[in-house]
């Protein structure tokens, strides 16, 4: 272990200086390619190796470990979604989380604080009912919440009726909450890596070997790569990369949003999320105040957005938590989500075989990279999608059964 | 903030606009359209890395529809073409 003289927040332990072994150049063969080393790409290496004893796995990162969205989300946990089949993947997510650290055998922080969603408006507030009982039925643990019991709760929240978006009620579900988003990539790096996992950074794929409608293998900057099979968890550029395999997905990327305030001592202790006002809220384990809000309107790879979303954003928590008001903005910064038509991922068989797709998680998609890595694995390891995704194939969007999470997802996926 | 070009009234900010995805999507045939003619119709739109024909309407000016020529990863305005006008070509 590394010694330091630097002083260390309490919480935060030191970690070794070298988790896994980087390999550079890759093997000219594999079982698999993971395209994205993302937390999705990792966890799908993970369980891969863990549930289907397949090891001989490259994950291909084109940039560094983790440094796309998994690097810019919000780290909001949650299972409380509308439709059986979003509660099917995202409990099984949120189960996943709960027993993960000790799993992986590294700490990730995840704190299960609850995280709140307000209502502000009648058909607000009947929308939320409706999530509330539906999320009973499936046996999701959900509260409903009087604005005097959201005020117990988050004492911060301004529950006046006297502002423009009053606070009329919420649903709370006391298991959701946070985890560190780094110290989560690092853990199923490392976990992955143990198991012989190959992960390869700086290996961008720039085409595919497809022959007779199979995928062999990759073609990268460092050069072609065989495999049997190929997963690709590439989040905002999966357009690009299901264009160089010669298909197309109906996914659309937009630039998402998020900030941190300066450090403030703790004076939130759950999460809170407004879908109506745009905006949601945590405070990390150092104090920074954490906020994301919605996605900018266009398409972009850019991963920079407009100010004026953020100024409407940090208008809205002002309005919520009037002890904000004087607390300074350190730090903004935007990644791309891929956006797709019904909010919700798709994850299963491409039109080319032995090619696979993880993709659509749009604004949402930290809180299910265990269950992602879970389903992605087997669908790659058996040929078959699991039960969880099975409803999350690329090929509902001709069959029509869309599963509309917008209601669900709201802005604070 | 993009500092967007409308045809009609030069360039405003991105505030007095809407936007409305990818341009020049044609109806199908609704006589001879399979399934997979209509889910492309319905659900598939170009989502290039670089240069993308857009729809945008400037909702709190003129309030007309407009298609433009946009680059993804730049943020940087090509022409601007009317809907039913012939679109210009892909810029370089």
């Amino acid at each position: 272990m590394a010694t330091t003289t630097r002083r260390r927040s309490v919480e935060l332990p030191e970690h070794p200086d070298f988790l896994w072994t980087a390999r550079v150049t890759p093997k000219k063969v594999y079982d698999v390619i993971i395209i994205g080393g993302g937390g999705h790409g990792l966890s799908t290496a993970y369980y891969l190796a863990k549930n289907h004893g397949i090891t001989n796995i490259a994950v291909l990162e084109k940039g560094w470990l983790a440094g796309g969205n998994m690097a810019r989300n919000t780290t909001v946990i949650r299972s409380n979604y509308l439709w059986d089949e979003s509660a099917g993947i995202y409990e099984h997510s949120l189960k996943l989380w709960e027993n993960l650290e000790e799993e992986v055998g590294y700490e990730m922080f995840f704190s299960q604080r609850g995280v709140m969603s307000l209502a502000h408006s009648v058909s607000d507030l009947r929308a939320k009912a409706r999530n509330y009982h539906a999320n009973k039925i499936n046996d999701i643990d959900s509260e409903w919440l009087t604005p005097e019991q959201v005020k117990e709760i988050a004492p911060i929240v301004n529950i006046n009726p006297d502002v423009r978006y009053p606070v009329l009620g919420a649903t709370f579900q006391p298991r959701g909450g946070i985890a560190k988003h780094d110290w989560v990539a690092w853990g199923y790096a490392k976990a992955a890596a143990d198991m012989g996992v190959d992960i390869i950074q700086g290996c961008e794929v720039t085409g595919f070997d497809i022959r007779d409608g199979k995928v062999h293998g990759v073609k990268t900057n460092l050069g072609p790569i065989a495999a049997q099979k190929v997963g690709m968890v590439a989040a905002g550029h999966s357009s690009v990369l299901a264009n160089l395999a010669g298909f197309d997905i109906p996914i659309q990327s937009r630039p998402l949003q998020a900030l941190v305030s300066e450090l403030l001592e703790q004076v939130h202790n759950t999460v809170i999320m407004s879908g109506m006002v745009h905006v949601y809220v945590s405070q990390a384990h150092k104090g920074e105040l954490v906020m994301g809000a919605g996605t900018d309107a266009f398409n972009s790879y850019a991963q920079r957005g407009g100010f004026h979303v953020i100024e409407h954003q940090l208008a809205a928590a002002i309005e919520l938590f009037p002890i904000f008001e004087r607390a300074h903005l350190l730090r903004t910064w935007g990644g791309i989500v891929d956006i797709s038509p019904d909010a919700s991922p798709i994850i299963g068989h491409t039109p080319v075989e032995n090619l696979f797709i993880n993709t659509g998680w749009g604004t949402g998609g930290f809180k299910a990279t265990p269950a992602s890595g879970w389903t992605m694995a087997h669908t790659i390891a058996t040929g078959e999608p699991h039960e969880l995704n099975a409803p999350f194939s690329l090929n509902r969007f001709v069959t029509g059964h869309l599963i509309d999470e917008h209601g669900a997802a709201g802005v604070a996926h | 903030m993009l500092h967007i070009p409308c045809p009609y009234c030069g360039p405003r900010d991105e505030t007095e606009f809407h936007y409305g995805a990818g341009a020049n999507i044609f109806y199908p045939d609704p006589a001879s359209a399979t399934d997979e003619e209509w889910s492309k119709f319905v659900f598939i739109r170009e989502n290039p890395k670089g240069w993308h024909a857009e729809r945008w309407v400037h909702s709190a000016g003129c309030r007309r529809w407009f298609n433009v020529w946009r680059n993804t990863i730049t943020h940087e305005f090509g022409p601007t073409y009317k809907p039913f006008t012939e679109q210009p070509k892909r810029p370089v």
